[in-house]
C-alpha cells in the first residue's frame, strides 16, 4: 500500500508544496533584534559566514513544531543577549489544514513555551504538531552513530512526531514517572503504592513508546532499505530489551514483563538512579546495506549519506501517508557532499511536495538550485535577498 | 510605599492579574471608593473571620462541617475526590453530581516534595469503609501526569475497602485541568465515569 503510493508521489513530483512558510518574523531571538523573512514554497538558501545567523534562522522555524528545536535548547537560551523582552517567532504557514498563524516565544516572566495558533493561546506546544512537522540535519548530528543512544532516540522520535503528534506528550509523560520514581527511590520512600502507581505509568506510556518506534523503523525500511541515487540503503532498527519482548509475546504480556521488571530492580535502580528497563534505554541502530557494515563503522561521508538516506524515506513515506512531507532544515549539508550527491538531492527536494530550507557559506554550493529557489544573504543578523528571480 | 501602591502590589500577586491589570484594577476601585472599594474590603473583613476548613472533606466554607457535607438531600454513597475547591465549584456548576465530595489539596509530586502525607488521604480512607454508607468513589483528579499517579495510588489505597473505585472519562483531553472545561464536557465525563483496575 504504502509503496505504491509513494510511486504516485513521485509522479507528482512537481506538485505545489504543501507544508511551507510563508512569512516568518523574529524578536529578540539569539542574534536578531527583529527580522523579517517573506517567502515562497520553494527551497530557501541562507549564506553567509559562520556566525552570521543562518542557523539561528533554521532554528526559528524548528520552534514552529513541538519541543525544543534543533539546538535543543532551553527556552531562556533563546533569548538574544542584552536584549529586552523574551524571544518571540511568529510564521504564516501553509499547511494541510490551510493557511495558520503560528507564534511562539517564551513566556516574560518564566520559562515556559507559549504557543499561539490563530491569535488564540495554545494549551500546550503540542498543538503545533496538528500543523507542522519539521525535521532536521545540522553538524552536530554528524558524530550521531558515534555519541550516546539518546541523540539517536531523539532523532528517531522527531521523524515519530509527524506521523504520531501524541508520541512527544507520552515521552514527556515517561520522563516525568521516570524522574518522580527516581526522586522517590533515592530518597529511601519505599512506599510501594506510590511507586506502584508511577510504574502503571511508566509501563503504559513505555511500551506505547517502544511500539511507535518499532512501527517507524519498520515503515522507513519499506522506503530507505533501497538505495536512493547516490544514497546508501539504510537498514533501520531499534534495540533493547523491551523492543525485545515486544519481538517475542504480545504487547500486554509485555507490559507484565515490563511492569515486573521495575518491580525487580528497585533496588538497583535506587543506587545507579535510572532505571535498568525502558524506553529511555532503547538504540536506534542503522546499516549501510551496499556495504553490509554498522554505520558507527563508515567514513564519516557515508554516516552524511546515510542520516539523509533515513531523512529523505521519512519525508517520502509522509508524503505518501499524510500528504505533505515535513519542513527540512539542512544545515551546511550541501557543502559537505560530492557534486553526484548534491544534484541528487536538489532533485530529490524539489520533488518533495514540503518547503526545505538549505544554509552554506557560499552561493556557490547551491549551484544547480539558484535558478529554482530562493536566495538570501544573512550578514550580522540582517537577512537580504540577493537573487534576481523575483 | 503609601497606601494605593500597597494595593496595586497586592492585588497583583492575585492569579491572572499582572502589574498592569492591578493598577487598572486598583484605579477603578479608587473612582467607586463608597460603591465599591468598600463595601469589598468589608467582605473580604468578613471572609477572613469567618472562613473555615471543612475537617471531613477540606471544603471552604463559612462553618465546619461544610454545606455540602451537611445537605441532608445529597447522596450518601457516592464520593467525588478532586484535587482543588476549584474543580469542585466546576463540577457544582454542572448540576450533575448530587454526591458528596472530598478535596486532596493537591497531587502527588515527588519532585515537588509533595508526599501522602502532605494530602487529605488518611481523612479520605476514614471515610470509606465496612460501617460506612459509601459504595462509590469516583476520582476526579486532572489528567496531567501527577494527577493520574494519585488516581493510580489512591485506587491502590481504597481497594482493601471494597467500595467501587471509578475515574471521569477520557472525554476529558490529556493534560486537561476540570477548572477549563465546559459544563457538557465535564457532566458527560461523569455520567460515562468507568471502574479502574489497580
Ligand atoms: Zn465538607
Amino acid at each position: 500500500m504504502a509503496l505504491a503510493a509513494m510511486q504516485s508521489v513521485d509522479m507528482q513530483g512537481t506538485m505545489a508544496p504543501k507544508l511551507a512558510v510563508q512569512k516568518l518574523t523574529l524578536s529578540n531571538f539569539r542574534n536578531y533584534v527583529s527580522a523579517r523573512l517573506d517567502v515562497d514554497q520553494g527551497p530557501v538558501l541562507l549564506t553567509g559566514e559562520n556566525g552570521a545567523g543562518k542557523t539561528n534562522l533554521l532554528e526559528a522555524v524548528s520552534m514552529l513544531a513541538p519541543g525544543r528545536g534543533l539546538r535543543t535548547a532551553k527556552t531562556r537560551e533563546m533569548d538574544r543577549a542584552g536584549g529586552d523582552s523574551p524571544w518571540a517567532v511568529s510564521a504564516t504557514v501553509m499547511s494541510t489544514m490551510g493557511e495558520v498563524s503560528l507564534g511562539s516565544g517564551r513566556e516574560p516572566e518564566g520559562e515556559r513555551r507559549l504557543v499561539r495558533i490563530n491569535g488564540a493561546n495554545a494549551r500546550s506546544q503540542a498543538a503545533l504538531g496538528e500543523y507542522v512537522n519539521v525535521v532536521w540535519l545540522t553538524p552536530q548530528m554528524d558524530g550521531l552513530f558515534q555519541e550516546g543512544a539518546s541523540a539517536r532516540r531523539r532523532f528517531l522520535d522527531r521523524l515519530i512526531y509527524g506521523f504520531d503528534s501524541a508520541h512527544a506528550g507520552r515521552l514527556n509523560a515517561y520522563d516525568k514517572t521516570l524522574r518522580e520514581r527516581s526522586r522517590l527511590l533515592k530518597e529511601g520512600r519505599a512506599d510501594a503504592a506510590w511507586l506502584d502507581a508511577l510504574e502503571t505509568q511508566m509501563v503504559e506510556r513505555g511500551i506505547a513508546i517502544v511500539a511507535a518506534r518499532k512501527t517507524m523503523a519498520e515503515r522507513l525500511n519499506l522506503v530507505c532499505r533501497k538505495a536512493d541515487g547516490p544514497f546508501p540503503g539504510a537498514g533501520v532498527a531499534v534495540t533493547g530489551s523491551l523492543e525485545d519482548w515486544l519481538g517475542r509475546m504480545p504487547a500486554l504480556q509485555t507490559e507484565d514483563r515490563f511492569k515486573q521488571a521495575l518491580q525487580e530492580n528497585r533496588r538497583r535502580d535506587a543506587e545507579t538512579g535510572g532505571a535498568a528497563h525502558g524506553p529511555h534505554r532503547s538504540d536506534l541502530e542503522v546499516t549501510h546495506l551496499g556495504k553490509g557494515m554498522q554505520a558507527s563503522l563508515c567514513s564519516t561521508g557515508e554516516q552524511k549519506a546515510l542520516l539523509i538516506s533515513i531523512v529523505l524515506a521519512h519525508a517520502k513515506l509522509q508524503a505518501a501517508e499524510l500528504g505533505t512531507a515535513p519542513i527540512l532544515l539542512l544545515d551546511e549539508v550541501a557543502a559537505h557532499l560530492d557534486a553526484d550527491r548534491r544534484a541528487a538531492l536538489f532533485e530529490i527536494l524539489l520533488g518533495l511536495n514540503s518547503q526545505s530550507w538549505l544554509t552554506g557559506t557560499e552561493p556557490g554550493v547551491f549551484e544547480g538550485l539558484l535558478d529554482r529557489a530562493q536566495l538570501f544573504r544573512v550578514a550580522n543578523a540582517t537577512i537580504e535577498r540577493i537573487d534576481n528571480n523575483n | 510605599m503609601n497606601e494605593i501602591e500597597q494595593v496595586i502590589q497586592l492585588l497583583s500577586r492575585l492569579p491572572g492579574l499582572g502589574p498592569r491589570s492591578a493598577r487598572r484594577a486598583a484605579l477603578h476601585m479608587i473612582q467607586k471608593r463608597e460603591g465599591l472599594m468598600r463595601p469589598l474590603a468589608d467582605a473580604l473583613d468578613r471572609a477572613v473571620e469567618n472562613i473555615r476548613i471543612c475537617a471531613t472533606c477540606g471544603n471552604i466554607d463559612t462553618h465546619d462541617p461544610c454545606s455540602v457535607c451537611t445537605d441532608p438531600k445529597r447522596d450518601d454513597t457516592q464520593i467525588c475526590v478532586v484535587e482543588q475547591v476549584g474543580d469542585l465549584w466546576a463540577l457544582e456548576r454542572t448540576g450533575a453530581f448530587r454526591g458528596r465530595f472530598h478535596i486532596l489539596g493537591g497531587v502527588l509530586s515527588a519532585l515537588d516534595g509533595i508526599g501522602p502525607e502532605d494530602l487529605n488521604i488518611e481523612s479520605l480512607l476514614s471515610r470509606v469503609g465496612p460501617d460506612q454508607p459509601v459504595k462509590e468513589v469516583i476520582l476526579a483528579t486532572n489528567l496531567t501526569v501527577d494527577g493520574q499517579t494519585t488516581a493510580h495510588y489512591l485506587t491502590e489505597r481504597l481497594a482493601a475497602s471494597g467500595v467501587s473505585v471509578t475515574r471521569l472519562a477520557h472525554g476529558v483531553p490529556v493534560g486537561g485541568e476540570l477548572d477549563y472545561l465546559d459544563d457538557g464536557t465535564l457532566s458527560a465525563a461523569l455520567k460515562a465515569r468507568h471502574a479502574l483496575e489497580s
